[in-house]
């Protein structure tokens, strides 16, 4: 990713036309890393969710892998979306699908040959310790499992560039631990990655450039 | 696409198997496809019937002679109208209507005296043409200039006013079709976009993973043209039995296959069923998918547009 010049005014969906996000800019190389960091209500999530072109900025221009969004058309951000990964806050699985399954619909949608993503799915679930879990549905599984389903879904497409969104907010320390390392792991083989936590504790054991929101302008970055 | 057909079969990503009121439409689209069995036989019997009257009574005429059998030229005016049309090519037939046929001709507005009332009825000939005849105003002059006082009357006026009919009749039936149709689109895209409401946050979780419109408007279209097709069959199924007992009822008039009629056995009266019909009653489900996937397609396309 090459997330140039992220500066755009007031933002976010927010109907009201109260400003969520205020004149942000940043750039985040390709293959970087960044915490997100800020209090509950900072911005972070709609800041991801621009990232994750699920919702376009109301001004400024955003760049995200080369493509200036603001420009492209709609036809031009789903092939742009299947090299995102996003962990979502509140997981967002589909809940008549097994685990299994939601890990395999990123595939099944870029269209990828059955035998494949059988290959990719088994291998992502046991690296999230949940391939003894892969026929039941997400209400059969805790909040951890869910959360560590979302995790194999988001990645399990090799993402370019991957969003997390507190995704050790349920998840025990060791497997926190465990995340951190996958992660550390996919940006040490090119994947940019943006984590958004108010886990200190984490920040603190794994130090790194931070972008710092708080009510929806950016303190610091880098 | 041969790595779709890869895909486990019953995958469905939208869950849509249960979103998609598929009894409700089913039963809908099965009653339209009724309807629209009903109509394409109204459109279909008319034009036989009308296609009937107009053989039959395009070709004929009927010629009156008045005090047939006063003489003239040493003939009686009805022998000498009967010679000049064997006489002239292109008449199939001239016959003289016997007195019993006339009285039964004139019975509705006699009844039953009109021998005895001994009016002077004139001779009644019943001319058919064949192919290559003068028109029948020129075959009227003929016969007018050789027996003075005869009058010939073409039908033409009558299957005029027929095919007025039946052009009007088709046209009813067509209007209903399409009405019909125009219904069946309607029900499609409200199921659809029920469907879509219920399917929303689905679609939207989907669309985030990078689906394409086309993608999920696929996985709705094949749903809705599967059971639009299914609606359509049994529609034109239930249309069937009624549509066999129309046609022997009708048989007696087009009188296309007598053998027919007079069969009662299953066969032949599958056999009663006009042609035209046989053909159309399959394209019943295959119009119903094809308004079914049309519909469903442009529903969603449209729909998701609200998402970035
Ligand atoms: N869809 C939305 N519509 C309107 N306001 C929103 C929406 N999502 C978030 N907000 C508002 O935007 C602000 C930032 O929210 P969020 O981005 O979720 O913060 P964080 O993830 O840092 O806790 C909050 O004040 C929240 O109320
Ligand atoms: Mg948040």
């Amino acid at each position: 990713m090459e997330c140039v010049g992220l500066h755009y005014r007031p933002a976010g969906g927010n109907r009201a036309g109260h400003e969520v996000l205020r004149d942000l800019s940043f750039d985040i190389p390709e293959g970087g890393f960044r915490w997100l960091l800020g209090p509950s209500g900072a911005g972070k999530t709609s800041l991801l969710r621009l990232l994750h072109l699920a919702i376009r900025p109301t001004s400024g221009r955003l760049t995200v892998m080369d493509t200036e969004v603001g420009d492209a058309g709609r036809r031009a951000l789903p092939a742009l979306r299947r090299r995102i990964g996003m962990v979502f806050q509140d997981f967002r699985l589909l809940p008549h699908l097994s685990a299994y399954d939601n890990v395999a619909l990123p595939l099944r949608i870029a269209g990828r040959p059955e035998g494949q993503i059988r290959a990719d799915v088994t291998e992502t679930m046991r690296w999230v310790a949940l391939d003894k879990k892969a026929k039941s549905r997400p209400a059969e599984l805790s909040g951890g499992e869910q959360q560590r389903v979302a995790i194999a879904r988001a990645v399990v497409g090799r993402p370019v560039l991957l969003l997390a969104d507190e995704p050790t907010g349920n998840l025990d320390d060791i497997q926190a631990e465990r995340l951190m390392v996958m992660l550390t792991e996919l940006n040490r083989l090119g994947t940019t990655v943006i984590v958004a936590t108010h886990n200190d504790a984490l920040v603190t054991r794994h130090p790194g450039p931070a972008l710092r929101l708080n009510n929806g302008r950016l303190l610091a970055s880098g | 696409m041969a790595r779709n057909l890869l895909r486990p079969a019953r995958f469905d990503d939208l869950g849509l198997r249960r979103a998609l009121g598929d009894r409700m439409l089913l039963l809908l689209v099965a009653a339209m496809a009724f309807l629209a069995a009903l109509a394409l036989a109204g459109v279909v019997g008319v034009r036989a019937l009308a296609a009937h009257w107009q053989e039959g009574a395009g070709s004929a005429l009927t010629v009156q002679v008045p005090r047939p059998a006063d003489q003239e030229g040493g003939q009686t005016r009805i022998a000498r109208v009967l010679a000049v049309l064997h006489d002239i090519p292109g008449v199939a037939s001239a016959r003289k209507l016997s007195q019993t046929e006339l009285a039964e001709l004139l019975r509705p507005w006699l009844s039953d005296g009109a021998e005895l009332m001994a009016i002077r009825l004139p001779a009644v000939i019943a001319v058919r043409l064949a192919a290559g005849a003068p028109n029948p105003e020129q075959l009227g002059a003929r016969l007018a200039a050789a027996v003075p006082g005869t009058l010939t009357e073409s039908h033409g006026m009558w299957v005029q006013r027929l095919s007025l009919l039946a052009g009007s009749l088709q046209a009813c039936a067509w209007l209903a079709l399409a009405v019909v149709a125009a219904v069946a689109a309607a029900v499609v895209a409200i199921a659809t976009r029920a469907g879509l409401a219920a399917r929303r946050e689905a679609i939207e979780i989907v669309h985030g993973l990078g689906a394409t419109d086309g993608y999920i408007a696929d996985r709705f279209a094949s749903r809705a043209t599967g059971l639009a097709a299914i609606g359509g069959g049994l529609g034109a199924l239930a249309a069937l039995p009624v549509l066999l007992v129309l046609a022997r009822l009708a048989a007696p008039f087009a009188a296309a296959r007598p053998e027919a009629a007079a069969d009662a056995s299953g066969l032949a009266m599958l056999a009663a069923l006009p042609p035209p019909l046989w053909l159309t009653l399959p394209v019943l489900p295959l119009a119903a998918a094809a308004i079914g996937f049309l519909t469903a397609q442009v529903t969603v396309r449209r729909w998701l547009r609200r998402l970035p």
